[in-house]
């Protein structure tokens, strides 16, 4: 029986999922060994199935990462946080440190539409539309919205590392990663 | 007023990074509107004020998983004019060219194989379980292993230039931090012939696409629009550095060999409630009709010539289908990508037999300036990058303008016309109807990580949430 993976962008930059396409050709083995579920690489745009594995990239800014992230939770039996911005939050975290400025609406504002030179904002109507979601107070990591199962470190951990990372959660053990794959950069 | 209801395509998946797409039905299905939502930021132009410069490059890079390098260029660029280098070395040049286009190969690569090639060989309305690059692998595996190989040659390329496949180090304000070993140099060429090939017959793939299906290509997502790009000073294609041109739908030229360092004065940014990216539009002509395209297609109308022969020939045949006149057909961005493609490597190639690769003047550096700015081709079009330091080396001031959004007006009127044309009217909405509008989007390639980079231009917070849904605050419009 083949495993079932899903995988999911949160507030990331991506590149943890074009990271795992750096496994190149052993993409072909993967694929006797998985069946893709939802991914971003397909169009399923809702869980199919109960799944295996779950791998997330980039934490929570948002509600709707808090909402897909819980709904990966609810359907995967594993999940594993990649990367930096998932585990810790990443570079997008550091506006967590900018709210608490004293007034971080006002300065978010000024240097939106005041001091910017190329901004044109006749109404001076701001993006409100019911269709975007609302921004959280401030980024969080994976862990502290659901229970995270593994981590793999990185920005964006390796090909090889995503490699061999797999092979292991496919077997169903903790991954043996040797130092040289380990990297907090 | 008619009641309406709304669709939404949420995410708009096989495309890089998050956006959604509404569109507005009434109660007989008829389309009222379609809009292409940027859903997240993250916040960069605004947190990295305070940062030290050097810092910079490595840091806005992370705004894009896809184009990492075009984002460091762009910083580095900047960067080279805040530490006074005017004239990069020959080595540190010609070692930014080359990560440049391994960057732009790969990421043509990627996007046209891994995303969008399901659509074109499997079609627009095939089964969903197909419709993806595990489909292809399965059904067309030769052709997988292609775009799999290819893009692994231009990150690898990235990896010997900048020290890792994504996000790494190798520009630095006033040069790069490496060369190429004449070992890296070797392996590069050994395989070179093998990707002009590949590259040939992708070439030969998408153009053929566009011919045989040239009735509805004309008109799928087609309209009329300006364009604008770097282009060198004799009109070749460079996708490194240059200067901004632009033209009108008729291919007349607006404006044309505009030091990119001006660009405030040509260009701005609308900003509307329904979307965290904004609508730049060049100025002279104001934000209703002001409004271009960027990337491989608006390069191919804006370039007057390839300075590589076999990609020169591709143009040609390129530019005869519109009698030289500009080409609209947003399809036809996928030929013009892979048109670039083998550009990427024919000048790979080129820069490989260079001896300068292996120069070990890598820095320079002059009189500190503090203002800077930085513009590239990146794969989806122009990118400008815009800062200022302060005698401290600390940012003080950080605008970013990214080809996707370049791209937003355009690709909300892609989506609005695929939406009139197969949806407006029909009584049931498939799946296979939606996948249309969600093709339109792929077209542009959009890079929607890049296009949520902004808490500088993030709208206001209307409501904070906690993680636990309450609500913490509630604020109005306070301009
Ligand atoms: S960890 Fe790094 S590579 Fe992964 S999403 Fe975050 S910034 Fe991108």
């Amino acid at each position: 029986m083949k495993k079932r993976l899903a995988t999911v962008s949160l507030a990331g930059c991506f590149g943890c999922h074009m990271s795992f396409l750096d496994i190149d050709e052993r993409i072909l083995d993967l694929m006797k060994l998985v069946q893709f579920d939802r991914s971003p690489l397909n169009d399923f745009k809702k869980f199919k199935k109960r799944c295996d594995i779950g791998l997330i990239e980039g934490g929570c800014c948002n509600e709707e990462n808090v909402h897909t992230l819980r709904e990966f939770r609810k359907n995967c039996d594993v999940l594993v946080a990649i990367g930096q911005c998932a585990i810790m939050g990443g570079l997008p975290v550091m506006r967590n440190a900018i709210m608490h400025a004293e007034d971080p609406l006002r300065e978010c504002l000024d240097t939106a539409y005041l001091n910017s030179p190329t901004v044109f904002n006749a109404s001076n109507d701001i993006p409100n539309d019911p269709a975007l979601p609302l921004l959280l107070d401030k980024v969080y990591t994976c862990a502290e919205v659901v229970k995270v199962d593994y981590q793999i470190p990185g920005c964006p951990p390796s090909g090889d590392t995503f490699w061999l990372a797999m092979t292991f959660l496919l077997k169903g053990t903790a991954a043996d990663l040797p130092y040289e794959l380990i990297k907090y950069d | 007023m008619a009641k309406t209801k709304v669709i939404e395509i949420e995410p708009v998946s096989r495309v890089e990074g998050h956006g959604k797409v509404s569109i507005h039905l009434d109660d007989h299905n008829n389309v009222q509107e379609a809009r292409l939502h940027i859903v997240e930021f993250r916040g960069f132009e605004r947190f990295i004020i305070g940062r030290p410069f050097w810092e910079v490059p490595v840091i806005v890079q992370r705004l894009c998983g896809i184009c990492p390098v075009s984002h460091q260029l762009a910083a580095a660029k900047a960067m080279d004019v805040i530490v006074g280098a005017k004239k990069l070395t020959p080595t540190a040049d010609k070692i930014r060219r080359l990560m440049n286009y391994g960057q732009i190969m790969q990421s043509h690569v990627l996007h046209f194989f891994h995303l969008c090639s399901p659509d074109l060989l499997f079609g627009f309305d095939a089964d969903p379980e197909i419709r993806n690059v595990f489909g292809i692998i399965k059904k067309m595996p030769d052709l997988a292993v292609q775009g799999i190989m290819m893009r692994k040659y231009g990150q690898e390329i990235i990896r010997a230039t900048s020290g890792k496949k994504i996000h790494g180090t190798g520009s630095v304000p006033g040069g790069v931090n490496k060369n190429l070993s004449v070992q890296e140099r070797d392996s590069f060429l050994k395989e070179i012939d093998q990707m002009k090939k590949w590259a040939l017959g992708a070439l030969a793939l998408a153009k053929n696409y566009t011919l045989e299906h040239i009735d509805m290509v004309r008109e799928f997502a087609a309209f009329n629009s300006s364009h604008l790009s770097l282009v060198r000073e004799d009109g070749a294609l460079d996708l490194y550095h240059g200067n901004l041109r632009a033209i009108d739908a008729g291919g007349n030229i607006i404006f044309d060999q505009v030091d990119y360092k001006k660009f405030n004065d040509y260009i701005m940014e609308e900003v509307r409630s329904w979307s965290y990216n904004k609508f730049p539009f060049i100025k002279s002509r104001g934000h209703i009709d002001g409004w271009y395209r960027v990337g491989p297609l608006s390069r191919m109308n804006t370039i007057g010539f390839i300075d590589t022969p076999e990609a020169q020939k591709a143009l040609e045949e390129f530019k005869g289908l519109t009698k030289g006149k500009p080409n609209h057909m947003s399809l036809a961005y996928h030929w013009a990508r892979m048109i670039e493609v083998l550009h990427c490597v024919e000048k790979i190639e080129e820069l490989l037999t260079d001896p300068d690769l292996q120069g070990n003047d890598l820095l320079v550096k002059g009189d500190r300036a503090e203002e800077g700015i930085g513009v590239v081709e990146a794969p989806r079009g122009t990118l400008f990058h815009h800062y200022r330091v302060n005698k401290d080396d600390q940012v003080t001031y950080c605008n970013l303008i990214v080809s996707s959004t370049s791209n937003n007006e355009a690709m909300n009127r892609a989506i609005t016309k695929v939406a009139h044309d197969h949806i407006s009217g029909k009584p049931k909405i498939t799946e296979a109807m939606l996948n249309h509008v969600e093709v339109a989007v792929r077209a542009y390639d959009p890079c929607l990580s890049c296009a949520t980079h902004a808490l500088g231009q993030m709208p206001l917070i209307i409501e904070m949430y906690d993680v636990n849904g309450s609500l913490l605050e509630r604020k109005g419009k306070c301009l």
